[in-house]
């Protein structure tokens, strides 16, 4: 249920380029186990950020988590849907609930990154 | 039910003033607020049954067993509200502590105030303790800010982060980020450990201290806390320790001796006192030498056969109007005289025989979070139940309706599917029996039957609560 074209983190953060940027958002199995979300706080466009950054938050019923950057890079743009409908997050993951998009990725760092068949392994593992 | 506002009706009283019988003064017109408080207008009568029906409707421990994790839910004897309603406790008025002129009047309550912190220090190794803190985070910013005033004196003005690991309490870096430090969070190892090495890799000249409890909130004896104090204090770096889990020790070990430089006690878990629902609570702090100088002031100290009040030089100054929650540290002391040292240590023993007799009955429905010996509490896994759809949310909705206040769920954050169970020392074989049956009963019942558990709770006064709207839609209203 991961798609095939994205990278992934260990922090269950997911990257993908699309059109010249890079998109970033949480997994689905991210969404899940954060439960419905209830607020998304996000970057300023035009900060700079660098791989494993602080650079966005979640808040779901049971917590708060820091969203970290996958890659290095410049905030290009924002999902400002997610403020008034942070459920998004929820009911579309890999689609409409993304949270920014990255401009000037060096993509050699995307290298360390798992496909999605190494993740969904990472994944299973980690919730035992 | 309705909430108080919308009981109101516009000119109804519970109480008639007389006729003024002396001449009306009226308060300077800068004073006075621009439009009257919008205050519900109710009958005395419909006051005292609101606000009764309110009090049925909460689950406290005097009505049933609480286990829940991490916040030592142990019932609070009654000789302890005994004592602090006495008239010379209750009644003693607050600036009577601080006047010198009357201070003969109170020398009982600075005795007891000097006593206790001298006793709290002993139960943790520490060289003083300070009673002003009003709450356990009020404690945490406490000694963050003592670790700060060690730092500035000792010109250590490079020293700006605070390491926590994520099995440390949940309001630590808060706490830390509040006194002004940065925050490095620090993984724990597959064994649920504060992880030496991803600990070794985070300490560096910076490092101001790091902010740990122990047992951790994964109820685990941190056994590599002697080489952390170790390497901590070879870079002039604190410990922290957050009396969160202080019940599971007691009389077998002592923080101040573990290598820690600064703690703060919850009054309210280890040493039974209400726990408030954010009312008045009392989060003492503790020091060893390093940050003695520094403690919260006045003080009270012994002097000229008496006691009387001064601040150290160092002092980080007032933490508190007064001495803080008063009647609370009363409570706290009327415990700790009850139980004595014997009595204390076992507290700690009974609490942790308590957790690990649940954790032998449950082990084999419910996955175990750690491989550890547990301490105070015991942490499993409802991951393959969920896989069934029954969620460790599910289960705590459902032991509502068997009547038990539910465990701590989905914390610590490491843990998915957490639950998180804390008998105490105070519930007998017989409770924990009796909860372990229901809980087996509804391990059971996750394969038959889940679907069942989405109904939950249906016996309560609420049913299932919307999270999402109460998270999203914060509007504050007085009940």
């Amino acid at each position: 249920m991961n798609p095939d074209q994205l990278k992934y983190t260990k922090d269950h953060e997911w990257i993908g380029e699309d059109g010249g940027l890079y998109v970033v958002g949480i997994t689905a199995h991210a969404q899940d186990q954060l439960g419905d979300v209830t607020y998304v706080e996000l970057p300023a466009v035009g900060r700079a950020v660098s791989q494993g950054d602080e650079t966005a938050v979640v808040e779901s019923v049971k917590a708060a988590s820091d969203i970290y950057a996958p890659a290095g890079g410049t905030v290009a743009e924002v999902n400002g849907a997610l403020e008034d409908k942070p459920e998004l997050v929820n009911q579309d993951p890999y689609g409409a609930g993304w949270f920014f998009k990255l401009k000037d990725v060096d993509a050699s760092e995307l290298g360390g990154l798992m496909d999605a068949a190494a993740y969904a392994k990472y994944a299973a593992e980690s919730e035992h | 039910m309705q909430l108080i506002f919308e009981k109101s009706q516009p000119g109804r009283r519970a109480i008639r003033w007389d006729t003024l019988d002396v001449p009306e003064k009226k308060l300077p017109a800068d004073l006075c607020r621009a439009e009257a408080a919008a205050l519900p207008e109710m009958a005395e009568i419909d006051v005292v049954r609101h606000f009764t029906h309110l009090s049925q409707r909460n689950v406290g421990i005097d009505d049933t067993f609480y286990p829940l994790g991490s916040c030592t839910m142990k019932y609070n004897p009654k000789v302890a509200e005994t004592v602090a309603a006495l008239p010379g406790m209750a009644r003693l008025h607050p600036h009577l502590s601080t006047s010198t002129a009357y201070n003969g009047n109170v020398q009982g309550a600075y005795e007891l105030i000097y006593e206790l912190e001298r006793e709290l220090a002993e139960i943790a190794g520490m060289q003083a303790a300070s009673i002003q803190p009003i709450a356990g985070a009020h404690g945490e910013l406490t000694g963050t800010l003592l670790m700060a005033a060690y730092h500035r004196d000792r010109g250590n003005t490079h020293k700006d982060t605070i390491i926590v690991p994520d099995s440390a309490h949940g309001t630590n870096p808060a706490s830390a980020n509040i006194a002004g430090f940065k925050v490095v969070e620090i993984a724990s190892n597959a064994q649920g450990l504060t992880d030496l090495d991803g600990f070794k890799a985070a300490l560096n000249e910076n490092t101001a201290g790091i902010m740990m409890t122990c047992p951790n909130t994964h109820g685990l004896f941190e056994k590599d806390i002697a080489e952390i104090a170790k390497l901590c204090h070879e870079v002039d770096a604190l410990l922290y320790y957050d009396g969160a889990n202080l019940n599971a020790i007691m009389g077998e070990c002592r923080p101040g001796d573990l290598g820690f430089d600064v703690m703060h006690y919850n009054l309210h878990k280890t040493f039974a006192t209400p726990h408030g629902m954010g009312g008045p609570g009392c989060g003492p702090v503790g020091v060893g030498k390093r940050l003695l100088p520094y403690l919260p002031g006045p003080r009270v100290v012994k002097k000229d056969g008496g006691f009387a009040l001064e601040t150290p030089e160092k002092s980080i100054g007032r933490m508190a109007a007064f001495f803080g929650n008063y009647l609370i540290a009363v409570r706290a002391y009327a415990y700790l005289r009850h139980y004595g040292g014997e009595g204390l240590h076992d507290v700690s023993r009974k609490a942790v025989l308590n957790a690990n007799y649940i954790f032998a009955r449950l082990k084999d429905a419910f996955e175990p979070a750690f491989d550890g010996r547990f301490m105070h509490e015991c942490v499993f896994t409802a991951s393959k139940q969920a896989e069934g759809g029954v969620r460790a949310m599910d289960f705590a909705k459902a032991l509502l309706d068997e009547g038990y206040h539910a465990p701590t769920v989905y914390f610590p954050l490491t843990v998915p599917e957490c639950l998180m169970i804390e008998p105490t020392e105070t519930e007998s074989k017989e409770t924990l029996d009796a909860f372990c049956d229901t809980m087996l009963k509804l391990a059971e019942r996750a394969k038959t039957d889940p679907e069942s558990f989405k109904e939950a709770p249906k016996t309560t006064s609420v049913s299932r609560l919307d999270e999402v709207k109460a998270a999203k839609d914060l509007n504050c209203a007085c009940l």
